[in-house]
């Protein structure tokens, strides 16, 4: 006797889950369960088989594995008896999906089945085979089903009228197999034949346009005559719902006559008066009729032009705009949307009470109204659609804000009659929801008032004042601090004034009051107090009265542990104190940004390092520059989440400022915003020429922060590329060490190689070597998609002999854009260093179009004396 | 289409789940773990239709049950309702005044019922009647096969009872 064994009936089994009082009692309940029904099985026990499987669906359905009871299902299906196979047909239905291998054992059972003589057995296959059928078995199996499309009992038709729904869906060049077959059924009396059969035609339609032309000339006045007769037909209780006979036959008849009117006049022709009978005769007190309605005003919407109807059609859908019932409001407006692409004129009438809607406290209804408002904005309504959104945005629930913010944003960018408006109507957002705001729509916004040269001083005003207000909102807060870094003047003076602006008076200490708190307020971020400290610097220029105080409120930063923080902090402190000559042209006001490439940029059609690529801007000293594209970059300040910004121009403050990507390791985490940091400097002080970039020598350590001796050939590099700014990249370098650089002994220079190149990847090694440590090589890999497709997952991997100490820090980014490339370094100490050289065996791994590529290789070719 | 059926009790206890379309087990399971959290917690008075990954679920909620049913944008979401109560009134006229607990005890007539009302996703039969016809035949021949197999098939058949 079986040791496991239960004598436990099904309805014993669910008492004592219900009876569980915790989840781990359950557990042990089914445990116990499971190890029965799995010794029965082994027994291969026959008289429990079908209780098993009963038992198996219940603990399936509380979410346990019971992929072990899969094959009792198939030896249920074998058998002959009805009550084992219909047990054993719903198993099979319940623990497996189309999916599993499993399945295809299955094909020959359902084949025997289908031609069984017991017609309850037929029809338990059909069910099956409809609701599990895969490709494979689609095609085995058609041939039966379509025999079975004129089997004697009505009952199997209809069954095998949706099995053909499911074999077309799954493998449509079989349609023109049934469409024959299909066409019969339409002139069936039995309702459950006649619904399947419609619907078997209008799925046949939807794959095949010449059975669509077939079914449109022999089969539309059929199906309006069958429509007419089921509108005007007396109560039949079978087929009732709420006074309507048989309202699912209804539907469905609307449905394939819309497929058969759509596009073709004639057709759409002979069904218009019934389509008007239905539309102005159907109750539309119960949901069984708002259903048909409904579908009737699709169906309208949908076929050849006829005005009457249209009209018709739209006041349905007014009135059931004004039902209180939430459903018929959803569903009105779900139509509505549809109906805009036909009859926009009609829908903006509307336009009040969607509105009304996006005010709704049903969030499913919001949406859908939210969405069609955004569809009805134009450039005449904008204006007071904006207003009504915006105001609605105070009180929206927060979960709303998201989505509401968002459209908004999107329509004042498109819509927007003047600058001045889109500046209002983007602060009224800032300032209500300026943390939903998405980050390239407050740039856009800053781009928007850079370009527009007699509102600078209007928008840095109207940003105070609303800074003021509410200071609580991220975004609002930046973008105030960048136009008063930029605009401080203006502030203060009340510098082209409009005539619709209230006089204010700012001081210049309110100004630095502002942005102080702004550095100071707990929940601004690093971005936003990287922003204010620039800001802070170029105040201290416009206002010379407040560059003490100024100074201070930097120097806090000193000692900050964020690293881009502490750095700004010490730089800008340098500059204040030291370099009075140069501060003035160094923080002079940002040339204006250029909308094209920002837009182009912001639609991705741009790579992303073409700022500095692309074009070779004119190497014009200290923030003249008239190239706009390197200065786009200065918006890459926030962005810090964006994969691999330009990675060309953080090659060169990488060389420029050694600000870190060589000692990644030091503060892996502040990678990223110190690289963005450094593209200011880099937009800062101007420096387009990409000279020195490529240079292998003066790679990572020319402003040395953590050792003095920085080589100085390699400030001589960059001094004579760009000569214009050779006194403040040497002062720079004072806030990094006490004593200036001067000629030590230099490490020797080492050529850079490729490690690797193959048709889509190429692998450059630049070193690098602290005099003092002779044995420890640092590398800077350069890795450059040579494919215009975007890789992702990117993943180097390298191995080296028991003599070498490797040690890798993560890459810049673990995304190679399309042609462009990403940095890592790693040091190598090499303690056999000067009689062996270094080796290495290394593999990368990345996904491109949606696929795994493994790319390996050795390089042996690294210069001997490493 | 309809791409699965899914009846959960307030407290979140699945009670049928139906798939007309595929999903792995684990989708199956994440599936019903986000909606019922979306269903359970909206409002009595709010509309019946959830937008939830570019899907319509329709929902209805029946004494301490939900009946959800999920299609696609462009189906007809007020005749999913009336599908759904459709369902609802077959059951009840089948278990007499239907509970949660003849769905919990009687699972499997709940799937046999469901299965003569749908398959493919598609409505198969709009007369109540027809349907409690068809399933009734079927449960006389299991009865039939019961009484006629000797005293091991009885016990095999009182399994599913």
């Amino acid at each position: 006797m079986n040791p496991f064994f239960s004598g436990t009936r099904l309805s014993d089994m669910i008492r004592a889950i219900r009876a569980s009082k915790t989840a781990a009692e359950e557990r042990a309940v089914v445990r116990k369960e499971c190890a029965a029904i799995r010794a029965s099985i082994n027994e291969n026990d026959q008289d429990y088989r079908h209780r098993d499987l009963a038992k198996l669906m219940f603990i399936h359905m509380l979410g346990y594995p019971t992929h072990f009871g899969q094959m009792e299902c198939l030896k249920l299906i074998a058998s002959p008896g009805f009550p084992e196979k219909r047990i054993g047909y719903l198993g099979l239905m319940l623990l497996l999906d189309e999916r599993q291998e499993v399945l295809m054992l299955v094909t020959n059972s359902l084949k025997q089945d289908l031609n069984h003589t017991n017609q309850y057995i037929v029809g338990l296959a059909l069910c099956a085979l409809g609701n599990i059928c895969s490709a494979e078995m689609a095609r085995d199996l058609a041939p039966e089903v379509e025999r079975l499309l004129q089997f004697r009992d009505p009952n199997i038709r209809k069954k095998a009228a949706l099995c053909a729904i499911r074999i077309i869906r799954k493998v449509p060049d079989l349609s023109e197999n049934f469409t024959n077959r299909a066409a019969a059924l339409l002139k069936e009396k039995h309702h459950g034949v006649l619904i399947t059969g419609v619907h078997l035609c209008t799925e046949i339609c939807t794959v095949s346009p010449e059975a669509l032309e077939y079914f449109r000339k022999k089969c539309t006045e059929g199906l309006v005559k069958t429509l007419r007769d089921i509108a005007n037909s007396p109560y039949s209780p079978e087929y009732d719902v709420a006074g309507i006979t048989d309202p699912f036959l209804h539907i469905r008849l609307l449905k394939l006559l819309r497929i058969l009117g759509q596009g073709d006049a004639e057709a759409s022709d002979c069904m218009n008066d019934i389509l008007a009978q239905v539309a102005s005769k159907t109750e539309s007190n119960k949901n069984a009729g708002n259903a048909i309605l409904y579908e009737c005003v699709q169906t309208i919407m949908s076929i050849e032009e006829n005005g009457g109807l249209r009209v018709l059609a739209i006041n349905i859908l007014g009135k059931f705009l004004s039902n209180r019932d939430n459903n018929i409001r959803y569903v009105a407006l779900n139509m509505l949307m549809r109906a805009l692409t036909v009859d926009s004129q009609a829908v903006q009438r509307h336009r009040a009470t969607i509105l009304e809607c996006v005010k709704d406290s049903d969030a499913s209804i919001q949406k859908r109204a939210l969405e069609l408002i955004y569809l009805l904005v134009n450039e005449n309504n904008v204006k007071p659609l904006a207003k009504e959104l915006i105001d609605y945005l105070e009180v929206s629930e927060q979960d709303f804000k998201g989505d509401l913010t968002a459209k908004i944003c999107s329509i004042v960018e498109k819509f927007a009659p003047e600058k001045i408006w889109y500046i209002d109507q983007m602060l009224k957002v800032l300032s209500e929801a300026g943390n939903y705001v998405k980050e390239d729509v407050w740039h856009a916004l800053i781009v928007v008032i850079t370009n527009a040269p007699d509102l600078h001083g209007y928008a840095v005003r109207a940003l105070y004042r609303a800074l003021l207000r509410s200071s609580e909102q991220e975004t609002l807060v930046r973008v105030a601090i960048w136009c008063i870094g930029e605009y401080a003047d203006l502030l203060v003076n009340n510098a082209g004034m409009l005539e619709l602006e209230d006089p204010i008076t700012v001081t210049e200490s309110d100004a630095v009051d502002v942005v102080e708190t702004a550095i100071n307020h707990h929940t601004s971020d690093v971005t936003t107090k990287a922003m204010a400290l620039i800001a802070l610097l170029k105040i201290s220029s416009r206002f010379p009265s407040c560059s003490e105080r100024v100074k201070s409120i930097i120097g806090q930063n000193k000692g900050s542990f964020v690293l881009e923080l502490q750095q700004r902090s010490l730089e800008f402190s340098s500059v204040i104190q030291k370099h009075q000559n140069i501060r003035s042209s160094l923080v002079e006001r940002m040339p204006v940004l250029d909308e094209a490439t920002f837009s182009g940029r912001r639609a991705g059609s741009l790579p992303a390092n073409v700022s500095t690529s692309g074009k070779s801007p004119l190497s014009i000293p200290n923030g003249v520059a008239k190239a706009a594209a390197p200065l786009v970059d200065l918006l890459d300040l926030s962005s810090d989440d964006v994969p691999a910004p330009t990675a060309s121009s953080a090659n060169f403050l990488q060389d420029l400022l050694g600000v870190d990507l060589t000692q990644p390791s030091a503060q892996p985490g502040t990678m990223q915003p110190s690289k963005a940091g450094a593209d200011i400097l880099l937009d800062l002080l101007s420096i387009g020429s990409p000279a020195p970039v490529q240079n292998g020598s003066t790679n990572g350590d020319l402003l040395s922060i953590h050792e003095n001796n920085a080589p100085l050939a390699s400030i001589d590099t960059i001094s004579s590329t760009s000569p214009t700014a050779p006194s403040s990249m040497v002062d720079l370098l004072d806030a990094f060490g006490p004593t200036p650089p001067t000629s030590e002994d230099k490490g020797p220079a080492y050529p850079s190689i490729v490690a690797f190149e193959s048709s889509s990847l190429k692998i450059e090694f630049n070193f690098t070597k602290q005099p003092e440590n002779p044995q420890t090589t640092d590398i800077v890999a350069t890795f450059t998609n040579l494919t215009p497709n975007v890789y992702t997952d990117f993943l180097f991997q390298a191995a080296v002999p028991k003599f070498l100490q490797l040690h890798l820090d993560p890459a810049s980014s673990n995304s190679l854009p399309a042609n462009g490339n990403i940095k890592q370094t790693m040091r190598v100490t090499n303690s056999q260093h000067g009689k062996k050289p270094i080796v290495m065996r290394m593999r990368v791994g990345y996904k491109t179009n949606g696929k795994d590529v493994l790319e390996e290789g050795q390089i042996n070719n690294f210069p001997r004396e490493l | 289409m309809i791409h699965f059926v899914l009846l959960v009790s307030r407290q979140g206890k699945v009670r049928l789940t139906k798939w007309y379309s595929p999903y792995t087990q684990k989708e199956r399971s994440k599936v019903i773990r986000e909606l019922s959290g979306v269903i359970l917690n909206r409002g009595p008075k709010l509309c019946n239709f959830v937008e939830w990954r570019g899907y319509k679920v329709v929902y209805k909620r029946y004494a301490s049950l939900y009946f959800c049913m999920c299609i696609d944008q462009e189906d007809n979401e007020l005749e999913v309702l009336e599908i759904i109560h459709h369902y609802v009134e077959i059951l009840d006229r089948y278990f007499g005044s239907v509970c949660e607990l003849d769905l919990i005890f009687h699972f499997h007539k709940a799937y046999y019922i469901l299965d003569e009302l749908l398959i493919a996703g598609e409505l198969q039969e709009s007369s109540k009647k027809t349907i409690a016809r068809i399933v009734s035949a079927h449960d006389q021949v299991v009865e039939a096969a019961k009484e006629e197999a000797g005293s091991i098939s009885n016990i095999i058949a009182q399994a599913t009872k």
